[in-house]
């Protein structure tokens, strides 16, 4: 934020000084439409998805059509990074297997795919950055991070980057690592981040109470699109990844407005784990209070077998409302 | 190539053909001037010509394990026709299912442990997933302790060429030739560091294995 601070005059509000809330309207989204009611359907159309990976094999028919595609390019001499198009494919099977996932998820979404690896050993951290930088200032709305950097050193231009990506409203949502290491930027809380679960259902989201990740998603044999037009199975927080993704482009083709914390609230409502404790049965003509017994824990309340979340203002969409 | 990295190394496939029942299982080295994965041990299947043989260290499950330092498990590949054309046209093998994870030494990927076609019961799960990566991280301590960071190249399979030190920060391509590298490795290995790391693998294969 320090080059924020150094440039005002940018239409930067530090605080509301001689406005009032009438000079800063915000026309959210409509509540869920209801069923019937011609309202949008949430399937990913209009959704702008880019998967940051290995590439995105063309005309894979678990996939469809790719209507981008991009190479970050490292000139060996110089370092310096840069994108391009790109006529090539997938380098290992991995970004296909990502973008597959959306796609079934979100069957409408537009996808593009920026390969970050397979050009030549790049361990370094700084194609990742590139290639995510890259798509961050195209303004997609989604980007799929099934990947992370161990180094340190990039953790900080990850951590602003991520930062920009969340108030320009491009949702960055990253895999946690596979194993107890640190990497990023899935840390960070600007981002939604991904673990898997190892239940069968592959419809199934949690939210995971004790964070850094926040979500857990199928990742335990997922079948998914792989070279040469195959489909194979494979296992993997990558591949849980795609699957918030797919969810975030349903959820923001039902509501294009919709900013990355209302879509983070959207999935912590509709998780399966998220129960909602009842109101308090009060006699008629008195206020509620917030100490009241039903509060204590071990009143929640198993109300909600139906996945459809009950707090419809923001979380229409997320299990396929409009369908 | 010294002894002792290679008995190493050849505990490391061994002892992970063993956990997953598999019917092979490799390390690669990471040449990361290079850019190639170098197979530096094998455990079954191809055990006889494939030690030395490299391929692009960016492309292929081996390729982006390396890459992103994830561990992967992929089942179903016969049905995949493009599958690693080149490597299996090398190795004469095509496996089903192959379970990759990187060898990591603080933040630095070493290579890659590789197992291939485990049994049926040791696929496709995090569980899995989990084991294959503790198993990684065992065999890169071992590693890591039989081959102090001294800026050594790694010796080539049979003396013939060399793979960069993958335990040092200033790796400078395959220069540890047939005479420097096993010299270095065998200079700096003391044995009682050697035997530390080959009890370090016996006693987890006895713990995984439950025996």
């Amino acid at each position: 934020m320090e080059a924020a601070m150094s440039t005002p005059g940018r239409g930067l509000t530090w605080s509301l000084r001689g406005r009032g809330p009438a000079d800063v309207p915000v026309v959210a989204d409509p509540g869920p439409w209801p069923p019937d009611s011609g309202g949008p359907a949430a399937t990913g159309r209009g959704v702008r998805v880019c998967v940051v990976d290995s590439g995105v094999e063309r005309d894979h028919p678990a996939v469809g059509r790719v209507d981008g595609s991009w190479v970050v390019v490292k000139d060996p001499d110089t370092g310096e990074t840069s994108v391009r198009p790109t006529e090539t494919g997938d380098s290992c099977g991995h970004g296909t297997a990502c973008a597959g996932i959306v796609r079934r998820t979100a069957p409408e979404c537009e996808l593009h795919s920026v390969r970050v690896l397979g050009e030549r050993f790049s361990g370094t951290g700084d194609v990742l950055l590139a290639g995510l930088r890259w798509a961050v200032e195209q303004g997609f709305d989604l980007v799929n991070l099934s990947l992370s950097t161990t180094r340190d050193r990039f953790a900080r231009e990850l951590h602003e980057l991520a930062d920009q990506a969340y108030f320009a409203r491009t949702v960055i949502v990253a895999s946690a690592h596979n194993t107890p290491v640190e990497s990023f930027p899935w840390r960070f809380a600007s981002v939604i981040s991904v673990g898997s679960h190892q239940e069968d259902d592959p419809g199934l989201h949690l939210y995971n109470p004790s964070p850094p990740v926040e979500f857990f998603a199928p990742g335990q044999n997922v079948p998914v699109p792989w070279l040469g037009g195959a489909t194979i199975r494979t296992t993997g927080n990558s591949f849980a990844t795609p699957y918030i993704t797919g969810l975030c482009a349903r959820l923001l083709s039902a509501h294009p407005s919709m900013t990355a914390f209302q879509l983070k609230n959207a999935l912590y409502l509709s998780a399966a784990n998220v129960r909602f404790r009842s109101l308090p049965s009060l006699p008629a003509g008195e206020a509620s209070d917030e100490s009241s017994e039903s509060d204590e824990p071990g009143e929640l309340h198993r109300s909600r077998e139906s996945p459809e979340p009950p707090e419809p203002r923001l979380a229409a969409g997320a299990d396929g409302t409009g369908n | 190539m010294d002894a002792a990295c290679r008995e190493l190394l050849q505990a490391v496939v061994d002892v992970a053909r063993a956990i997953f029942g598999a019917a092979a299982s490799s390390v690669f080295l990471l040449d990361e001037e290079a850019g190639e994965l170098v197979f530096q041990a094998v455990s079954g299947e191809g055990e006889e010509f494939l030690v030395g043989r490299r391929f692009p260290a960016g492309r292929g499950i081996a390729g982006w394990v390396a890459v992103s330092g994830e561990p992967m498990i992929v089942d179903d590949l016969t049905t995949s026709t493009a599958f690693d054309r080149a490597l299996a046209e090398s190795t004469a093998y095509v496996p089903d299912a192959l379970m990759a994870a990187p060898l990591l030494s603080g933040g630095r990927v070493l290579g890659v442990l590789e197992v291939l076609d485990p049994s049926p019961q040791a696929r496709s799960s995090v569980r899995e997933l989990d084991l294959l990566a503790m198993f990684a991280r065992q065999a890169a301590a071992a590693l890591r302790v039989a081959v102090p960071d001294a800026g050594a190249g790694w010796p080539g399979p049979d003396g013939t060429g060399g793979v960069p030190g993958p335990l040092s920060g200033t790796a400078k391509g395959p220069v540890a030739g047939p005479a420097a590298g096993p010299a270095a490795a065998a200079s700096a290995l003391d044995s009682g560091r050697r035997a530390d790391a080959l009890r370090l693998l016996a006693t987890l294969e006895e713990v995984l294995r439950g025996e």
